[in-house]
């Protein structure tokens, strides 16, 4: 009996492990690949990453700083209104406004990225960054993609911070207030530091789902690399130059396609180690109180 | 002789940090009501935009480079086909892992191996998906950018979260079923066919559905595996190429003519109704289950 269900269930447990396998395969494959043909010096100590033309070169920093100005700036909008967001359903809101203001929050989190995509180029950069400040800011550039990143990654952060602090346990607040606290010390001074772990944890998850997103940045970000965190300028992000390889179809055994896996590779292990990190801190948070 | 009621205020600094902390109430307030509002002003912008556009013509066109012309038909047989390939696919496998997982699986290294290897696959970026779908069953299996390949890649992509979901379907099922199923001399694969996956099946389709509405709106994967492709055609068979509305809308958006976007915005309106549509299904069927 145990034999006759158990192994195709093994076996549709084992498509996730040969996933990760084929992943890990795929990616390293061509990344080999590709550095018999570029110097691991080229690609870590080089900036420029000029992929065509007469002299490629082959210095990942330039994709790297793309995608850290974009982590940067969605992180300072999306940072602080989703820790908010999250004291106020955990801390202040009224049931019923809660359930009514949560399910609307997750709403966001289920709009597709390349809707955000059109709004960041449509509606953020010629409806409100121009306008605001001036018509020298590029069509595009980093800061309209941020923006709609930062939308994007609102609901991650908030949901996941209020999960931690609700689950702060009661005596904590009653000891503050107890001691004569505000409310608002309570949130601040209290119940964020004890949710700490759980609020680096949506953070950390926050950061890998904007390193990985493609669509936003590659349509209002531009798709010129450039060594810069200054968000009014144009760029290209890890995502972007590998969608930008996707829609050129390049063909096996080019320098193109090798290069879209090195590149691949380096988004896959950067993702990984954040997505580790909020792992980790999520253990360490559920250890703490539950 | 009445004595007046004594009336406790708070004074000087005690008074300051009250006052503080009432008002930072409609701060934080403020900051819940942001995504709210973005959520609205961008419904807005692209009715307004949109809405013109939307007919019965735009339904059933293809697409076209006269802008007034052009239509969904081909993105919208596209997303279809691969919808229903991707949920044929990814459902038993993503089943038949939460049920070894939940119901089989020894508690050892192994497992704890399987279940940190999901929660990881959860969090890869779409686009890896799009290189492995192009590298193995684009290049490797031969299948090119065909319905089929982008099924299997998003079947990949959805399988953690359908694994998790339907995990967590299966654990609301209480030990009572299962222990009283096996007491009355059940085997174990028949408790779980006949007790657990019926009381786990609503929690297990809200999570299909849920999973399939994010695939629904996937763009970057597709475009990776070659579906950035003109088609002007029916999809009949899983082995031609295809396009799909995000793919559709993705095209619309980087044209500079304006009205491209405007078909864009239109395109944008049929993607989220059938995506908010999704979800609200998976929530009416969470609430009728919860209740019974």
């Amino acid at each position: 009996m145990s034999i006759r269900c158990c192994a195709p269930l093994t076996a549709c447990a084992a498509v996730s492990l040969l996933t990760t396998c084929a992943i890990i395969y795929v990616l390293l494959e061509e990344t080999i690949a590709f550095f018999r043909e570029v110097s691991f010096s080229d690609f870590f100590l080089e900036t420029r990453w000029r992929p065509q033309g007469g002299t490629p070169s082959f210095g990942i920093w330039e994709l790297v700083a793309g995608t850290a100005n974009v982590v940067i700036w969605s992180l300072v909008m999306a940072v602080p209104v989703g820790l908010a967001s999250a004291i106020y359903l955990s801390e202040y809101a009224h049931p019923r406004a809660r359930s009514i203001l949560k399910p609307v929050l997750e709403a966001l989190a289920g709009v597709p990225t390349v809707v955000f995509a059109y709004f960041a180029l449509n509606f953020i950069t010629t409806g409100v960054l121009r306008p605001v400040l001036g018509n020298d800011v590029p069509i595009f550039n980093a800061l309209a993609a941020s923006i709609m990143l930062a939308v994007m990654i609102l609901p991650t952060i908030a949901s996941i911070s209020e999960d931690a602090m609700t689950s702060v346990p009661r005596d904590l607040r009653e000891a503050a207030y107890g001691l004569g606290a505000t409310k608002l010390e309570v949130a601040v001074r209290v119940v964020l530091p004890a949710a700490l772990s759980g609020v680096i944890a949506s953070i950390l998850l926050a950061i890998a789902r904007v390193v990985g997103e493609t669509m936003i940045v590659a349509v209002a970000a531009g798709s010129s690399p450039n060594l810069t965190l200054w968000p009014l300028s144009t760029i290209q992000t890890m995502t972007g130059f590998m969608l930008q390889i996707g829609l050129g179809d390049a063909a096996r055994g080019t320098i193109d396609y090798q290069a879209l896996f090195a590149v691949g590779t380096m988004l896959f292990a950067i993702t990984f180690l954040f997505n580790i990190g909020a792992t980790w801190f999520v253990g360490r948070f559920r250890e703490e109180y539950d | 002789m009445a004595t007046a009621p004594v009336v406790l205020r708070a004074q000087g600094r005690v008074a300051v940090r009250q006052a503080v902390s009432n008002a930072s109430r409609y701060v934080f307030l403020g900051a819940s009501l942001l995504g709210v509002g973005v959520l609205l002003i961008l419904a807005y912008v692209t009715i307004e935009k949109g809405a013109g556009r939307l007919s019965w013509d735009f339904l059933t066109n293809y697409p076209s480079r006269f802008p007034e012309q052009a239509g969904l038909r081909s993105s919208i047989l596209g997303t279809v086909w691969v919808m229903a390939l991707t949920i044929v696919m990814a459902l038993p496998i993503a089943v038949g892992t939460a049920i070894w997982i939940e119901e089989f699986a020894p508690r050892n290294k192994l497992l704890a191996f399987v279940k940190l290897n999901l929660s990881n696959l959860a969090g890869v970026p779409s686009i890896i998906y799009g290189v492995l779908g192009l590298a193995v069953f684009g290049r490797y299996f031969g299948l090119g950018p065909s319905i089929m390949t982008g099924a299997l890649t998003l079947s990949l992509m959805i399988m953690p979260m359908t694994v998790i979901a339907s995990q967590e379907a299966i654990r609301q099922v209480p030990p009572s079923i299962r222990d009283g199923a096996l007491a009355l001399g059940a085997t174990k694969w028949q408790t779980v066919w006949y007790h657990v996956l019926p009381g786990a099946a609503p929690g297990i389709i809200t999570g299909i559905i849920l999973a399939v509405s994010r695939a629904a709106g996937e763009t970057a994967a597709l475009i990776m595996i070659g579906a950035f492709t003109f088609i002007a055609f029916d999809n009949t068979w899983p082995d031609q190429d295809f396009t799909t509305v995000p793919i559709q809308i993705y095209n619309w958006t980087i044209r500079p003519q304006e009205a491209f976007r405007e078909n864009a915005a239109a395109a944008i309106i049929v993607l989220m109704v059938a995506v908010f549509s999704l979800n609200l299904l998976a929530a009416i069927i969470r609430e009728k289950f919860r209740r019974s």
